[in-house]
């Protein structure tokens, strides 16, 4: 079921009056019904995947607390222990922990990484094979289920965190189901932690109508980013990156453009779905994005930019990398034989380098996703070694602070964003490649105003129409610098509210791309 | 605070009306005006205006609402009747739409056109809108709907044609606002009139077919005509209407006799049919496959007279009521003949 659909709209208005309706210790019930009733619509045969990571996390962080518990009974009921046979008795229960951990890590990224990166595998293996001359291996038809990399990472995370001690462990596992599935956030996350939606899922929620129409205008607002810009704007992006014979050059530049705009609108405007239900439902979901296009420098951006992603990667990965033992002797090492400098970073980049490789991989099964991910890498560390320079430079044309010079930094990072995301856009890197080259070197700039943007797909009524939205969309970004658009909106006469999100609401009725005649694009991000 | 949540209380109420009134004006603005463009869609819906006395009801596809003209029947024979045809309707939209007319009247006769048999799909969006838009609501329309979509149709864009049709703000036109409560009729009893000549030249023999069976689904809906039509005591005929084109076939036309001879219904096949005394150099407008005003006026005196002669259909001329509403109707069909035919020569 995706959020833009009749039966999304029918499925949230019946949860809603029955979430309302029963006794509210049953509440956090009806959201599990419904997100699995939910997950069914994609095809009932993919719970089994969802049930299984649930069942083994739930079980093995039980487990883990099981162990945690035994051990601080022991120690209470033997006092007597010396320091070192209490030291030995918890490094052996931690052994036993970590091993759980480990043991219910590898199944679940096992699961996502042969439902999601098989054939990648086959693909690569075929092409060693092909050099060798041998017989190419079979491709195996495998459906990804729905938002599995999503709720993979939701469930690890729980999983880690009990493991570190940081939260306990959830004993009812229809709780934990529920942490798993709640379908706001099912399709395209927020990958959210256990912590942060907790009290949200399972404290019993009055009907508050302020909450409710916040939630509804958030809601509306994603509405409008997805239906009204990303799913028109994807037409022509669609029609130039689909011929990569006729549209290079300055075409390109556009699409860098296009594509930023579209991703945007549609992921950000699908978050804003996300976290406008689950407000509706009293459960605060972390937030994803922050005005990423706003950002100065790569580094910022992603701060920015799928913030609950980039949070794990970093807490998951990023740290227990920088701090393992191997690592530790690793800098320890360098520090000696490479000097200070050089040796205290040589870590951070290593772990750097998984983070990045990871975050290419977990996007896609495709070189095209690795080298992204590797690209976005290259670029933070290259600005990081050149940080004292431009430090320097600032220093020496007093720009800092300056608005025009903040305006160039929003984009450069702006457009070197854009060229790194086109190896989304074609089939391979080395198209990537040579369709970026051609911005340089094609020379038809006159395209830009030589009316040939009206022969790919839009008209000037689209044209208008995006533009009038991104308009809009920069004008709520500026705004919420200074807090939120919807608090500011809420404390206006009852007149105004009412004409604004009316018009935003018939806005997106006669200006969203979607029924017969258009191409209704689901969310770029349902495939991770 | 009785006052606030009153005063909360009509806030809300007025914010909703205002909100469904403007969706409401919305919807019949975006909403295609059949009336001056694609006319075949605007003939379902006019049948609500006429009064429902109708003792001959035709349902079918243009070969039923080009090629017959009531008014003849009318002139000739004192047959009352309305046509309930839109483009390509198939069987199972012909059933719902007799269903749909049975609600309102129960004529003597009703004659369905068989040419939609040959169909066993749903085929196209926009002939389901010019079917299915002008019935109104009533579970024979919601059944019809639910046995017409394509895939690519939902049910919530009949509820609500505005968000099927959102995107027409860009062509909206001085028409789309002027004929949103009220469109102009286009036809006379169901049917349009059509002039000029393009003489049927060089009809094509049909394209062999791999199997020219009907499909289960066609059978099971002309069961469902034969059997409503029975239970309310209604003479029913099958017809195939004199179109040349698209090709009818021997086999098709034999599986219709077949049927008509097991559930004891009469089938009348008009196609290359003498004794009508059509001459398709002249009498159609578009090379064969419809009749212009003089063709239609032609087999419409056949018909008629086939009617009295074959079903023994009742003459209601003496109904002075009628009398003097078809005489309102002959001036609309001269008015009309004369404004197509300088139409044609401008």
């Amino acid at each position: 079921m995706q959020f833009v659909s009749y039966s999304f709209f029918l499925f949230l208005a019946i949860v809603f009056v029955v979430y309302y309706l029963i006794p509210k210790r049953f509440q956090w019930m009806v959201l599990l019904v419904a997100s699995y009733v939910f997950y069914c619509f994609a095809g009932p045969k993919y719970l089994i995947y969802i049930a299984a990571t649930t069942f083994t996390t739930w079980l093995t962080a039980l487990q883990i607390d099981k162990l945690k518990a035994a051990q601080a009974d022991y120690l209470q009921e033997n006092k007597s222990l010396s320091r070192e046979e209490k030291k030995l008795y918890k490094t052996a229960t931690k052994k036993k922990q970590r091993h759980l951990m480990l043991a219910a890590l590898l199944l679940n990224l096992g699961i996502l990484a042969v439902v999601k990166y098989t054939n990648f595998a086959i693909s690569n293996i075929n092409a060693m094979i092909g050099l060798a001359g041998g017989q190419p291996l079979g491709y195996v038809s495998l459906v990804l289920p729905l938002g599995i990399s999503f709720y993979t990472f939701r469930a690890l995370s729980y999983l880690i965190d009990v493991y570190r001690g940081t939260i306990p462990a959830e004993k009812n596992g229809f709780r934990f189901a529920l942490f798993v599935s709640f379908f706001p956030q099912l399709i395209q996350g927020p990958i959210s932690r256990y912590s942060q939606i907790e009290s949200g899922l399972f404290t019993p929620h009055r009907l508050n109508w302020k909450q409710v129409s916040f939630g509804l205008q958030r809601m509306l607002w994603g509405y409008m980013k997805k239906m009204v810009i990303a799913d028109r704007i994807v037409v022509g992006l669609t029609t130039m990156t689909g011929d990569t014979a006729a549209y290079t050059g300055a075409y390109v530049l556009i699409e860098v453009f296009f594509y930023a705009i579209q991703l945007y609108a549609d992921f950000s405007g699908g978050l804003d779905m996300a976290i406008g239900a689950g407000q509706i439902f009293g459960v605060d979901l972390p937030e994803n994005f922050v005005r990423p296009f706003f950002s100065t420098s790569i580094k910022e951006y992603w701060n920015r930019w799928h913030i609950t992603m980039g949070s794990w990667f970093t807490d998951y990965i990023f740290y227990p990398i920088s701090v393992c033992k191997p690592m530790l002797n690793l800098s320890k090492w360098s520090r000696t034989h490479l000097g200070p400098v050089l040796g205290k970073r040589l870590t951070v980049y290593l772990s750097s380098f998984a983070v990045w490789l990871a975050t290419g991989v977990w996007h896609g099964a495709s070189w095209n996703f690795v080298f992204w991910g590797l690209s976005n890498y290259l670029v933070i560390m290259i600005s990081q070694e050149l940080e004292p320079l431009y430090r320097r430079f600032h220093q020496r044309f007093d720009v800092d602070g300056k608005l025009y010079f903040k305006i160039f930094q929003v984009g450069r990072t702006f457009l070197l964003m854009g060229f790194l995301r086109m190896y989304d856009c074609f089939d391979s890197v080395t198209t990537t490649w040579k369709m970026l080259l051609t911005v340089f070197t094609a020379g038809n700039w006159n395209i830009l105003w030589n009316g040939s943007l009206m022969q790919i797909g839009l008209t000037a009524a689209d044209y208008i129409i995006i533009a009038a939205g991104i308009l809009l969309m920069f004008l709520v970004s500026m705004s919420q610098r200074s807090g939120s658009v919807r608090e500011k909106i809420h404390a206006k006469p009852y007149i105004v509210r009412f004409v604004l999100w009316t018009a935003l609401f018939m806005a997106v009725l006669l200006f969203g791309a979607y029924g017969i005649g258009y191409d209704a694009t689901s969310f770029i991000y349902n495939q991770f | 605070m009785k006052n606030r949540k009153r005063k909360r209380f009509v806030r809300i109420t007025v914010s909703v009306v205002i909100i469904c009134l403007l969706l409401f004006f919305l919807q019949r603005l975006m909403m295609p005006k059949y009336s001056v463009g694609t006319q075949d869609g605007a003939m379902i819906a006019e049948y609500y205006d006429d009064e429902p006395k109708h003792n001959l009801i035709i349902i079918g596809d243009s070969e039923m609402y080009e090629n017959i003209s009531p008014l003849v029947l009318w002139q000739n024979y004192g047959i009352n009747t309305y046509i309930r045809g839109s483009a390509q309707q198939l069987i199972w939209q012909s059933y719902y739409i007799l269903e749909d007319t049975l609600r309102h009247e129960t004529p003597e006769v009703v004659i369905v056109n068989i040419s939609s048999m040959q169909y066993s799909e749903p085929q196209k969006e926009t002939y389901n809108r010019m079917t299915l838009e002008g019935l109104r609501w009533s579970t024979s329309k919601v059944k019809a709907i639910y046995a017409s979509m394509t895939e690519e149709e939902s049910f919530m864009e009949y509820v609500f044609p505005l968000l099927r049709y959102h995107s027409r703000w860009n062509d909206l036109s001085a028409d789309d606002f002027r004929l949103m409560f009220h469109e102009e009729p286009v036809s006379l009893n169901g049917y349009m009139m059509q002039v000029g000549v393009k003489p049927a030249e060089n009809i094509p023999d049909g394209i062999p077919l791999a199997d020219y069976t009907f499909g289960d689904i066609d059978y099971e809906y002309l069961d469902k005509i034969t059997a409503l039509c029975k239970e309310h005591g209604v003479e029913l005929v099958l017809m195939k209407g004199p179109s040349l084109y698209p090709y009818w076939y021997e086999e098709w036309d034999e599986q219709m006799k077949d049927y008509a001879a097991e559930h004891n219904v009469v089938y009348l096949n008009c196609v290359n049919k003498e004794e009508i005394g059509l001459d398709f150099s002249t009498d159609t407008f578009d090379g064969g496959l419809h009749l212009n005003v003089e063709g239609a006026e032609i087999y419409s005196d056949y018909l008629g007279e086939w009617l009295q002669d074959n079903i023994g259909i009742s003459d209601l001329s003496s109904d002075s009521a009628l009398s003097r509403a078809w005489k309102t109707k002959a001036d609309a069909y001269e008015a009309k003949k004369s404004e197509k035919y300088k139409e044609l020569s401008d």
